[in-house]
């Protein structure tokens, strides 16, 4: 059963996002929320990485973190669903476990 | 499913204390059980009674201590962290010969093996924090 | 249910220098502490949580208690499995010989002297992470 990473730094200010993505398994999730949403902006520099490096994990955003940071659905990259906090519920319901990047 | 929620943070400096609220908002109204809250590090500071934010702001002790009385929930403040940060209850107080208590409505302090006991007892054990 | 049947895998998850935050230390009391229910414990030193073993650690001039030998003393609460990355020491100039000597005793092997830490690459940390049942990030 795949794992639930959260993620809620910036990457643009730590590196939580990217030892996450180090330690992601095939078929796992990551969502990112908080602050960190702000690395799912469409032709921000974190975008490569995410694709890049991680097609096997599906990437989420929550979708209330972002209109608080006024990024629109629109603006987000291309292969990041965006969920709410009942996404977030059900994300951790149906992988085994959670792992916090914090 | 039966989830644990670890708080790690204080309110208001960090969002670690309102994701964690309105994640277990949520899981309640999905008909998920919440088997425990668990209020580690400066995450103890959620526990005070006497914080006043101003009107226009939300007032998060207030918002945990209705969502207990509301779904009967358990939030546990640890023990050791709230000793270090002045999170007192009447009989801690008394033990340690302090003038008053501040835990608010709906919060107990208990020891670290409540944490424990959370991630052996739940399904999902999920943590918010910095 | 039976004890056993509640035995869980917990991964401690540090990722932070001591001192700096108070999360080093307040990972080292749950272990301490969850080792009195007799789960199956591993900690991972991840990032900057390398640190956390490093050997010779000084507080005198921080005004800080110096909680590091209390790792070596892991071993006596049957907490045997620190797992520390090996990419995450190469990364900040440190090997495993910059880390304490962390041992148990094994009693089903004539009480014989092991090592505690496990040197670990990148992708076998990703595979202990994968096989937990409750991961206590700090």
């Amino acid at each position: 059963m795949p794992t639930l990473h959260t993620v809620n730094k910036s990457p643009y200010e730590r590196s939580s996002l990217e030892s996450c993505l180090d330690h992601v398994a095939e078929g796992d999730s990551v969502l990112m929320f908080e602050d960190a949403v702000v690395g799912a902006r469409r032709g921000g520099k974190f975008i490569a990485t995410l694709k890049a490096e991680r097609p096997s994990c599906a990437l989420y955003v929550l979708g209330p973190d972002l209109a608080a940071r006024g990024i629109k659905p629109a603006d987000i990259a291309e292969g990041i669903s965006v969920v709410d906090y009942g996404g977030f519920v059900d994300l951790a319901v149906a992988n085994a476990r959670v792992c916090a990047w914090l | 499913m039966r989830f644990g929620i670890v708080v790690n943070e204080g309110p208001y400096t960090r969002q670690a204390s309102d994701s964690a609220y309105l994640f277990a908002k949520a899981a309640l109204a999905k008909g998920h059980e919440i088997f425990r809250v668990f209020f580690y590090h400066d995450g103890v500071n959620n526990g005070t009674r006497f914080t006043v934010p101003p009107q226009d702001d939300r007032n998060l002790q207030r918002l945990w201590s209705e969502l207990a009385e509301t779904h009967k929930l358990d939030l546990v403040v640890c023990i050791a962290a709230a000793q270090r940060r002045g999170i007192l209850d009447a009989n801690e107080a008394k033990r340690q010969g302090k003038d008053g208590d501040n835990i608010a409505p709906g919060f107990r302090i208990s020891g670290l093996g409540q944490l424990i006991e959370a991630g052996i007892q739940a399904d999902r054990l999920v943590v918010f924090g910095d | 249910m039976s004890e056993q049947a509640n035995r869980k895998k917990f991964l401690y998850v540090n990722r932070r220098a001591p001192y700096g935050t108070i999360y080093a230390l307040e990972s080292l009391e749950v272990v301490l502490i969850g080792a009195a229910f007799e789960q199956d414990v591993s900690l991972a030193f991840i990032d900057d949580g390398v640190y956390q073993l490093v050997a010779g650690q000084d507080t005198a001039g921080v005004g800080m208690k110096n909680f590091s030998k209390t790792y070596r003393a892991l071993g006596d609460y049957e907490v045997r499995k620190l797992y520390v990355e090996r990419e995450s020491l190469a990364e900040r100039g440190l090997t495993v010989e910059d880390l304490m000597p962390i041992t148990y005793e094994d009693e089903d092997d004539d009480y014989a002297e092991k090592p505690s830490i496990h040197l670990t690459d990148r992708s076998e940390m990703a595979r202990l992470i994968a096989e937990q049942d409750v991961i206590l990030s700090f």
